[in-house]
């Protein structure tokens, strides 16, 4: 028994057990009330499915997201992700008319990581409040992609292109092996060099870093150019998802389901300490949670009302203070 | 003497995970008495007071204050009852005045607003009690970790109501701010309040305190009458075995190289507002100390050399290569090292791990992408551990659980895993035990004979003798002297800080 608490008590201290209980528990749930929610089909080579929905349609928001856990282990937030997105979505469908793929891709990639170190630039060099600094780009970001776009929706039929949002490979959807590749290289990124050191140093107590030899400016700037460039993916796969680039709704809103990922990943908006797992882990339960919403048939208008007290809940059973309040609350009660 | 017992403890135990830091504890404060919390660096004592005042649920265990149990939740309740508390880790607000600091969450009201004024003239009133003199209006960060403290000390006093608890109040102050901060606790002592002090320094427990009670790894080891307990006996009851003070100055014999290549050269040295320009150079092998009050430019100098600040005149060479431009990964690069003296701020991260902590400098010499494989860091961290006998159950703990004296050695770590060619140290044994202190003074002798230069500073003049080979004596940012060899005396040393005075005219205060 006594194993069993202290089992307890460490899985609890695990960041990651959180948002994997969410998930378990929203599939439990799925299980019971819509249990078609898991059928699945094998189809032209190719398995199609709620689950590999999730997957597939998480894919942009997972690479947001990890972007965003740098950001926010420096104590940062980066709320122009959406319009960059749309900034990289409508210079690659632009771009394809006349640009071999490869030009496109860079280009997009490029955008987004000028973007990056333009947001990394007002808030770790000119010192602006990073909610304010990435405010700029998050207004005027969708008024470039509009004049990219000329206003107007523009659509391609490249096929080539087109795979990368819609095409299979090994029957699963190409976008997930994209995330995939994201993670592993953040990951490595974070585990095989000193990046994810100096940033939870610097993230955490800038002063005594620099003391210690560390550039944080250096690092900040580092973490907003990685999150413009996996803006700058996202926008590539979403806009060869539906094959167009619409200026004004590619990517609306993605900024707050990544910060909600993070969060409820365990990564604290305080900086420090940051947990890519988690993050990912924070991702798959939004999509599954928007995902299971549509499935069950709730109006359209209610979904953001119910996504909204879900994860009201999820937070709250996440918080120590509210966490240990009811804790003692109940013990006093057994106590009566 | 009034022997009634205002605040009792008794059967205090207090697990953390891994580590029983208060075992059956017990501890009795009389009224109208001073009474020091002793015991090494991890004993207890902070946790004892946490307990005591709320921050940490206790365990098992009884507190009693004037006979009535009480268990207070939080230091607010704790404050409520009457018992008010610097903790170790000064906790104020920077960015608010100093004022303000002292009043927070207590504000002088005038119709529903905050009567500014009332609230100044109060605190000046209060800090004029400690004989500090600053410009309350100023934000809290403009002034030195030494003001912090004494303004948390007067917001305490000034809260006070039966019991105050000073935790380690005087690891960073002069002895002129000692001194009025003694004034004012025997003044409250016979007002009738009960004071609990903690603190490394066994000159000050004999100056002040009436009874002394000794932890020793979380277990209470007995109280005693101050006049009635020797030093000796003092110090072999907190480490448990015999002690006497002349194996704690044995090693002490110091080489003094004169021939040595010249590591580091500073010529007129400066910086407006600062530090006036100074010359100095520091030789291999050589420990070179500097003296000084509070606020007379010793901390400002290390940080011109180390290139926090930016000098804005003068010259920095070392082995030879003049340096146009200095931060301090550069610094780094040229095998310098820097323990800033305030541990908290530009000092600990506190949420990583003490390897973490540790490796963080050696990392950033090393570069990004020559990361140090995890092996090797844990190697390192157990060296350090084991080397300054950090009280830990394991390098991967948050170095925020360690106790004060522990953070600090891991600080010293940090710098000593990245093999400098010159240390320097600020205030390196600041609330460290009287075991580690000599330890560590060891340490710095046996560091400069390898061939290794150090800068060190210190408040505490018999560290600076005892350590270093030539001592630069600084006064209102400007160099005043040098001494070497038999002229090397505190006495000495403190006679040219006051002569300064009339050399140089009135001091413009303790500030800044
Ligand atoms: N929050 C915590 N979590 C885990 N361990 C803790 C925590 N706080 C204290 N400890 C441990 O409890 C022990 C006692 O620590 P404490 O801070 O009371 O020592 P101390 O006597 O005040 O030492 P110092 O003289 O260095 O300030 C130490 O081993 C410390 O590592
Ligand atoms: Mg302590």
């Amino acid at each position: 028994m006594a194993i069993l608490t202290a089992l307890a008590h460490r899985l609890v201290k695990q960041k990651l057990i959180w948002p994997l209980l969410a998930i378990a528990a929203l599939f439990l749930f799925n299980l019971i009330v819509i249990p078609e929610f898991y059928r699945m089909e094998w189809k032209d080579g190719h398995l199609y499915g709620n689950l590999i929905d999730i997957l597939k349609n998480g894919s942009p928001l997972i690479i947001i997201a990890i972007g965003m856990t740098l950001v926010i282990a420096k104590e940062g937030i980066d709320i122009s992700v959406g319009s960059v997105l749309a900034i990289s979505g409508a210079l690659a469908v632009m771009l394809l008319d006349s640009y071999p793929l490869w030009a496109v891709i860079g280009a997009g990639l490029t955008v987004g990581l000028l973007c990056g170190l333009w947001n990394g630039m007002l808030v770790a060099l000119l010192g602006i409040q990073p909610m304010v600094a990435t405010l700029i780009l998050l207004t005027i970001g969708r008024g470039i992609a509009q004049l990219i776009t000329g206003g107007q929706v523009l659509t391609t039929s490249d096929e080539a292109f087109q795979f990368i949002g819609k095409g299979h490979l090994l029957g699963l959807p190409f976008p997930i092996f994209i995330a995939l590749g994201v993670f592993l290289l953040t990951y490595l990124f974070k585990t095989r060099t000193a990046f994810g050191l100096f940033l939870e140093a610097a993230g955490g107590n800038k002063t005594a870093s620099a003391y210690a030899g560390i550039r944080p400016k250096v690092i900040f700037m580092t973490a907003y150019a990685i999150t413009g460039v996996c803006a700058g993916i996202a926008g590539i796969i979403i806009s060869s998802n539906v094959a167009s680039a619409d200026a004004n709704n590619a990517g609306l809103w993605i900024e707050l389901d990544a910060i909600l990922a993070v969060v409820i990943g365990g990564t604290s908006m305080r900086g420090g300490r940051f947990y890519l797992g988690g993050t990912i882990a924070g991702t798959l339960f939004i999509q599954a949670l928007t995902t299971s919403i549509y499935s069950l048939g709730v109006e359209p208008s209610s979904i953001l009302l119910v996504k909204a007290i879900v994860v009201i809940i999820v937070c709250l059973i996440q918080s120590d203070v509210f966490r240990q309040s009811f804790i003692l609350s109940k013990k006093k009660v057994a106590q009566r | 003497m009034d022997q009634k017992i205002v605040l009792e403890a008794s059967g205090i135990s207090k697990s953390f995970p891994g580590v029983k830091a208060l075992s059956n504890v017990s501890f009795a404060l009389r009224k109208g008495e001073i009474h020091a919390l002793m015991g090494e660096n991890g004993a207890g004592k902070s946790t004892l007071i946490k307990v005591l005042t709320g921050v940490h649920e206790r365990d098992e265990g009884e507190i009693r204050l004037s006979g009535r149990v009480i268990s207070p939740k939080s230091p607010q309740e704790a404050q409520a009852l009457g018992i008010s508390t610097v903790y170790q880790e000064v906790n104020l607000c920077p960015n608010l005045t100093v004022a303000e600091n002292i009043f927070i969450g207590r504000h002088p009201r005038k119709r529903g607003l905050i009567d500014w004024e009332t609230m100044n003239r109060e605190s000046e009133r209060l800090l004029d009690r400690l004989e500090l003199d600053v410009d309350v209006r100023q934000p809290l960060s403009h002034y030195s970790v030494a003001v912090q403290q004494m303004v948390a000390i007067a917001r305490a006093v000034d809260i006070s109501n039966g019991i105050l608890i000073l935790d380690e109040p005087t690891s960073s102050l002069d002895a002129s701010e000692v001194s009025s901060l003694f004034k004012v606790m025997r003044k409250l002592k016979q007002e009738g309040l009960g004071i609990v002090f903690v603190t490394h320094f066994l000159d000050q427990v004999y100056e002040v305190t009436d009874r002394i009670t000794v932890l020793r790894n979380g277990e209470y080891v007995g109280t005693y009458e101050t006049e009635q307990l020797t030093k000796t006996e003092l110090v072999s009851h907190m480490i448990g075995r015999e002690w006497n003070e002349t194996d704690a100055k044995a090693g002490a014999a110091k080489e003094i190289p004169t021939g040595g290549e010249i590591f580091l050269t500073a010529g007129s040295l400066g910086k407006r507002g600062s530090l006036h320009p100074i010359d100095l150079h520091i030789r291999k092998g050589e420990v070179l100390g500097l003296a000084g009050l509070l606020g007379s430019g010793r901390t400002e100098l290390a940080k011109l050399i180390f290139g926090i600040d930016k000098a804005d005149e003068g010259t920095l060479t070392i082995s030879g290569e003049q340096l146009a431009d200095m931060y301090p990964q550069k610094a780094i690069q040229k095998g310098l090292g820097f323990t800033p003296e305030d541990r908290k701020v530009a000092g600990i991260v506190g949420e990583l791990t003490i390897r973490e902590n540790i490796v963080l400098a050696l990392q950033a010499r090393k570069g990004l992408f020559s990361y140090i494989p995890l092996r090797k860091q844990k190697e390192i961290t157990q060296h350090y551990i084991d080397l300054l006998r950090i009280k830990t159950p394991s390098g991967e703990q948050k170095i925020d659980n360690l106790s004060g004296g522990n953070q600090q050695k891991v600080i010293l770590a940090r710098w000593l895993a990245t093999q400098p060619k010159l240390l320097i140290l600020d205030e390196p044994t600041r609330g460290i035990d009287v075991g580690s202190k000599a330890e560590i003074r060891k340490l710095i002798l046996d560091l400069a004979a390898t061939g290794i230069s150090i800068l060190i500073i210190s408040a505490e003049l018999e560290e600076i003798v005892q350590c270093a080979s030539r001592i630069i004596v600084l006064r209102d940012r400007i160099k005043i002297g040098e001494v070497s060899g038999e002229s090397m005396r505190e006495n000495v040393i403190m006679e040219m800080i006051a002569k300064g005075a009339e050399v140089y005219g009135d001091s413009d205060g303790i500030g800044a």
